[in-house]
């Protein structure tokens, strides 16, 4: 790891100044940035602990929804008794991420930033082909070992899975995030590769992530989060879905439903065609079934991961039929 | 030429050390290479293996992820703090020697701390939850059984 200067921000506006600078990165939890800075991908002249501001790891309720400061420990959030009561998939999505010690460390924040877990990427020494890390220098992983790689979202420059659990809880329920001096849908705030996949999120230099907003909603409220994995913990998934339901007072009728995807695209991936396929109708095994097929429309594989284009619609399906009582 | 080391103050097992460490350096070698205190062990150094659990405010974390100067004005408890004075073990290294929790030996000073930090935050309730909030810890001689026997057991004595 090369040596860096090291400036613990004393303000919010102190850290985006600081965060301005292009050789300049924040430290929160740091199980990102020390990661990749030990494994020669992160190089920073300045790292700016922002870990010790106050005031941004509070996590706030009121009528519209929950405010989670990005500050917050993983850890915290999926522990919180109102977390859990109003928005179960963001408890389950944190709690079957990373390890216990890795959630004590990481923030919220810091979470939306995390990135992909691509070998390739993480091995500048034997890869030196990453669009990602190297503009232009091309994707050793295409050709290569893919069995973790996205099906969805790819583009002929990167077809890096994005591994992040949280963000497809996110992506259901709409979120936005806070940049302090403006508001980001969160499908927003993740890129797709496209020609330029070294840019993942829509942050200029000099913003700094303050909060994460969630808005409550029935469908929030009666929400799980399933991860599909190759082992039973501390594995990213093979594929995962964060889904929410609201039945109409006949208790069978689909009033309001949420679908969104991890482990099989480049992004967090909401699934508006399945929502829409269900949405008012009657909730049966056999619709949600054909429903959920739609979820990897325009799939494309790369060999060995092809079977997340069998392994979705399933993850989905279970999800689904698990929350209506069905499974 | 500009001196690249800051001074960094620690406060480890209730002593106050102050230091001069370059940046980069993480918490798990400011405690092994300048503290002389080796029970933290340096496994994957990569946030992998959990070798290198230690307390910060309390909570589990790496030390092998987690800077010397972030932590600077934050208390960190490392195995050798655990046991209080003199010679006596705390509940979950008794139950570790009780129910042969290791073989090796290696992990376990990480094992013990992920251990205790779990019983800690109320996440000892059953062998799923005890396995899921020690995923973090491998321990390549395979001793996963003794170990979630001793978590549970020392759950109940520190209840």
């Amino acid at each position: 790891m090369r040596n860096f200067a090291y400036l613990r921000a004393g303000s919010l506006e102190e850290a985006q100044r600081a965060a301005a600078h292009p050789a300049a990165m924040l430290l929160a939890g740091g199980t990102t940035l020390i990661d990749l800075a030990k494994c020669g991908v992160a190089a920073p002249d300045t790292v700016v602990d922002i870990s010790h501001l106050a005031a941004l790891d509070n996590i706030a309720f009121d009528e519209r929804g929950v405010s989670i400061g990005s500050l917050a420990r993983m850890s915290w959030v999926a522990d919180d008794p109102g977390i859990r009561r109003y928005f179960p998939a963001i408890s389950e999505a944190l709690w079957q991420a990373a390890s216990a010690q890795l959630r004590n460390m990481a923030t919220i924040g810091g979470n939306l930033m995390q990135r992909t877990r691509c070998p390739y990427f993480r091995d500048p020494a034997a890869f030196p082909a990453c669009n990602k890390r190297s503009t232009g220098s091309g994707c050793a992983a295409i050709g290569g070992v893919t069995r973790n790689h996205a099906v969805l979202g790819t583009s002929p420059s990167c077809i890096a899975t994005y591994p992040g659990d949280l963000a497809v809880a996110l992506v259901a329920f709409d979120a936005e995030v806070d940049l302090g001096r403006r508001l980001v849908a969160i499908d927003d705030f993740f890129l797709l590769p496209g020609t330029t996949p070294q840019r993942e999120h829509a942050m200029e230099p000099g913003e700094v992530i303050t909060a994460i907003h969630v808005p409550a909603s029935p469908a929030a409220r009666r929400s799980t989060y399933l991860k599909v994995r190759d082992r039973q913990s501390y594995e990213f998934a093979a594929a995962s879905a964060a889904v929410g339901l609201e039945l109409a007072p006949d208790g069978r009728t689909i009033a309001d439903i949420r679908v969104a995807l991890g482990g099989i695209a480049t992004k967090p991936w909401r699934a508006r065609s399945v929502e829409q396929a269900l949405k008012g109708k009657v909730l049966t095994a056999e619709a949600v079934e054909r429903a959920a097929r739609a979820a990897v429309e325009g799939a494309v594989d790369h060999g060995a991961n092809h079977y997340k284009i069998d392994l979705a619609p399933r993850v989905v399906t279970r999800a689904i039929l698990n929350l209506g009582g069905l499974a | 030429m500009t001196d690249p080391t800051i001074s960094v103050q620690l406060e480890v097992n209730q002593r106050v050390h102050t230091l001069r460490l370059e940046p980069r350096v993480t918490l798990l070698d400011a405690l092994r290479e300048h503290l002389g205190l080796t029970g933290t062990k340096k496994g994957c150094d990569q946030g992998q293996c959990g070798a290198c659990t230690v307390h910060v405010d309390g909570a589990g974390v790496l030390a092998c992820l987690t800077l010397a100067a972030q932590v600077d004005g934050r208390p960190v408890t490392t195995i050798e703090g655990l046991g209080g004075n003199g010679n006596d073990l705390h509940p979950v290294q008794a139950a570790f020697l009780k129910h042969d929790a290791l073989q090796c030996g290696y992990c376990t000073p990480g094992q013990i701390m992920s251990a205790v930090a779990c019983i800690h935050e109320g996440h000892a309730g059953s062998d799923a939850e005890i396995r899921e909030y020690m995923s973090g810890n491998l321990c390549r001689c395979g001793a996963y059984p003794n170990i979630v026997a001793a978590v549970r057991q020392a759950s109940e004595e520190m209840r």
